[in-house]
């Protein structure tokens, strides 16, 4: 890992001022990202997830308002104007969006929309363009590019139009590549193909890759660390070890109950959920905002002040449980 | 696309027959063209001539039937009222009524276009509001309101304030006398008339653009334009324009269709002898000859101007692109 961090996140919080008053969708965010790691993002729908990442390229809608810092290799990218915006997207920091149906336009031909992404940056020969748009296509493994590259998104498959939304996004080999939740409206086999390219990309450039999703299974193969997120606030942030088998926050710890498993003895034995719904963002709990569904909350610290990210021991693995101490305890000695 | 074309006048036809022949039927229960005759010295006889003579006395769908197998052949009849071939009167009043539709629905698709995708960008400004409020204004002015007050401040009252020898424009037909093409003294006769139209049809087309507009700009495919770093100007005219044109395509078809019918009131006030005024006139009198071939000569247009929506269509969106 590189010493300067290429991403660095520093309290981003988004609101939104609706009618019944101000969503706080995001709540002082921050982590990092270095070149070429693999950053996966976990929640719930409507943890925040989505919009931390809109707001990092500036896409949220005006009404939005975004605070904190956004530093890429430097430069502070909150407040930046549009048309400066405008020449980080898609070249330093692209994004590939959850529902590729409707994030392709559905009267412009793919090979079109992919090559607009090149041109936007850079001034290239049509010969040049048309050959770097198939070996795009091929990159992603979509089966003749060539032929493939005239035609329309609605002759394309589900799993096909996420592949050619992640080439569109990764046409101009960004430093940071965004991927929100792109396996989530495809059946398993194509996700393993998606992740699969994802891969690639990331063994043929040297891209950092944000990989959002509600899913850990997801998560867990491709991930080098791992952020949790509730409510809009991040819970725990570790490497993918430390989340995946030294989890030291309850909620990482529900969610990681809740998979299903082969190796469980089941049977009788049901899926465990995580009791309540998330709370809305209109109004949260004081203190912890998984306080109402924690199996851990019975103390008067929980409703306490607002946790923060506190570092466990000497590694690099933070979590925003404020009993973490006395509920992990043993776990603590042994690990 | 021949055959989808094809396809589509062919279903058209029944609708024309039966069309047809409600109206026919309809004018002749409501129209005694022997009417005329009652109050003669011998009225019952010259009645019975004139009725066996039209054909009156004879069951209503041989009548009709009588009219549709000349119609198809080109023979339109004669005006009840004129005694003028129908083909003559209803091809000089389509050319006039062709002119301003072609004007008002040009300018009108241009202005309305742009000015909804104006508003959709610059959505809750101040241009977009007036734009919002003018609209507003327009669609619930009156048309002969609003053709009156520009004959007032836009002919008569310049004439007057500035001694002109005729006024900068004209609100009588569309030529002056001994005139005629496409020259200044035209335009100065559509100007009125046209803008008439267009005030109209701008207001609602507009409406109808800047919503479609807006649907469009929320989409998640701007929202990926924009994250490949597209500029606002190819965002906003590629991806998004492409996309919100489909929703005025049919609109403007639909609308343009049922133009030809007549503006009968633009038509009126302008002195324009165009279709809306034969219509007028006709069914004034109960002509059933005109009146007929109005309808089927409107009608023809509305399916017209669909099928001209439907390839229309079909190039703005490939997906309904016909196999």
């Amino acid at each position: 890992m590189a010493d300067e961090p290429l991403l660095e996140v520093t309290d981003l919080s988004v609101e939104f001022p609706t009618d019944d008053g101000v969503v706080h969708a995001v709540d002082r965010v921050s982590y990092s990202l270095a070149e070429g790691e693999t950053l996966g993002i976990v929640g719930e729908s409507g943890s925040g997830k989505s919009v931390t990442s809109l707001a990092i390229l500036g896409l949220l809608p005006k009404r939005a308002k975004v605070t904190g810092s956004v530093r890429f290799l430097g430069r502070e990218l909150i407040g930046m104007k549009d048309n400066e915006m405008r020449l980080l997207r898609g070249r330093n920091i692209a994004m590939v969006f959850q529902d590729a149906l409707t994030s392709l336009n559905p009267v412009i031909r793919v090979g079109d929309q992919i090559a607009e992404a090149i041109t936007a940056h850079r001034v290239i020969s049509k010969h040049d363009l048309s050959a770097r748009v198939i070996k795009l296509l091929e990159l992603v493994g979509i089966p003749n590019p060539a032929e493939r590259a005239n035609q329309y998104p609605h002759e394309y498959s589900g799993g096909m139009r996420q592949r050619a939304l992640i080439a569109m996004m990764i046409a101009n080999e960004p430093d940071v590549l965004i991927a929100d939740e792109p396996t989530t409206a495809l059946d398993v086999t194509i996700q393993a193909q998606v992740l699969e390219v994802l891969e690639r990309i990331k063994q043929r450039t040297s891209s950092a890759i944000v990989l959002i999703t509600h899913d850990l299974g997801v998560i867990a193969g491709v991930a080098d660390r791992v952020l949790v997120m509730y409510a809009g606030r991040q819970v725990e942030l570790g490497t993918a070890d430390d989340i995946f088998y030294r989890p030291r926050h309850p909620y990482t710890e529900g969610l990681l109950a809740s998979l299903p498993r082969l190796d469980r003895r089941s049977g009788s034995e049901r899926l465990h959920r995580i009791k309540g719904q998330p709370p809305s963002l209109l109004a949260l709990p004081p203190g912890c905002a998984f306080n109402p569904r924690c199996p851990h909350a019975k103390h008067k610290s929980c409703d306490g002040p607002r946790p923060e990210l506190v570092a466990i021991g000497r590694r690099a693995h933070l979590s925003a449980c404020l009993r973490v101490d006395e509920i992990y305890a043993e776990a603590q000695e042994s690990s | 696309m021949i055959k989808f074309i094809a396809r589509r006048v062919f279903f058209s036809i029944p609708v024309l027959v039966i069309s047809s022949f409600i109206v026919f039927w309809g004018i002749r229960e409501t129209f005694d063209p022997t009417a005329k005759y009652r109050t003669s010295k011998d009225a019952t006889r010259l009645i019975a001539e004139k009725r066996k003579e039209l054909g009156l006395d004879r069951p209503i769908v041989v009548q009709w039937w009588t009219w549709a197998t000349r119609f198809v052949r080109g023979d339109w009849g004669v005006s009840a009222s004129t005694n003028g071939k129908v083909t003559a009167m209803t091809s000089r009043a389509l050319g006039f009524t062709v002119q301003l539709i072609f004007w008002g629905v040009l300018i009108s698709l241009v202005v309305a276009i742009a000015v909804g995708v104006y508003s959709a960008v610059r959505q809750y400004s101040v241009a977009d509001v007036a734009l919002t409020g003018l609209s507003y204004l327009g669609v619930a002015m009156p048309p002969f309101w609003f053709a009156l007050l520009a004959i007032q401040f836009l002919s008569v009252e310049p004439k007057l304030r500035w001694h002109l020898d005729r006024p900068i424009f004209y609100f009588v037909g569309l030529h002056s006398t001994g005139q005629s093409g496409f020259n200044m003294d035209y335009v100065r006769h559509l100007v009125l008339p046209v803008l008439t139209l267009t005030v109209q049809t701008v207001a609602v087309w507009s409406r109808f653009q800047r919503a479609a507009m807006l649907d469009v700009l929320s989409a998640d495919y701007i929202r990926t334009a924009r994250a490949k770093g597209l500029r606002r100007r190819q965002v906003i005219f590629k991806h998004a324009l492409r996309n919100a044109l489909l929703p005025l395509v049919s609109q403007t078809a639909v609308d343009a269709g049922a133009l030809f019918g007549g503006l009968i009131i633009t038509e009126s006030i302008f002195s324009i002898p165009g279709m809306g005024r034969l219509f007028i006139a006709a069914l004034l009198v109960g002509d059933v000859n005109v009146i007929l071939a109005w309808m089927l000569v409107g009608a023809v247009f509305v399916i017209l101007f669909n099928l001209l929506a439907d390839v229309v269509y079909g190039i703005l969106d490939p997906r309904i692109r016909v196999q």
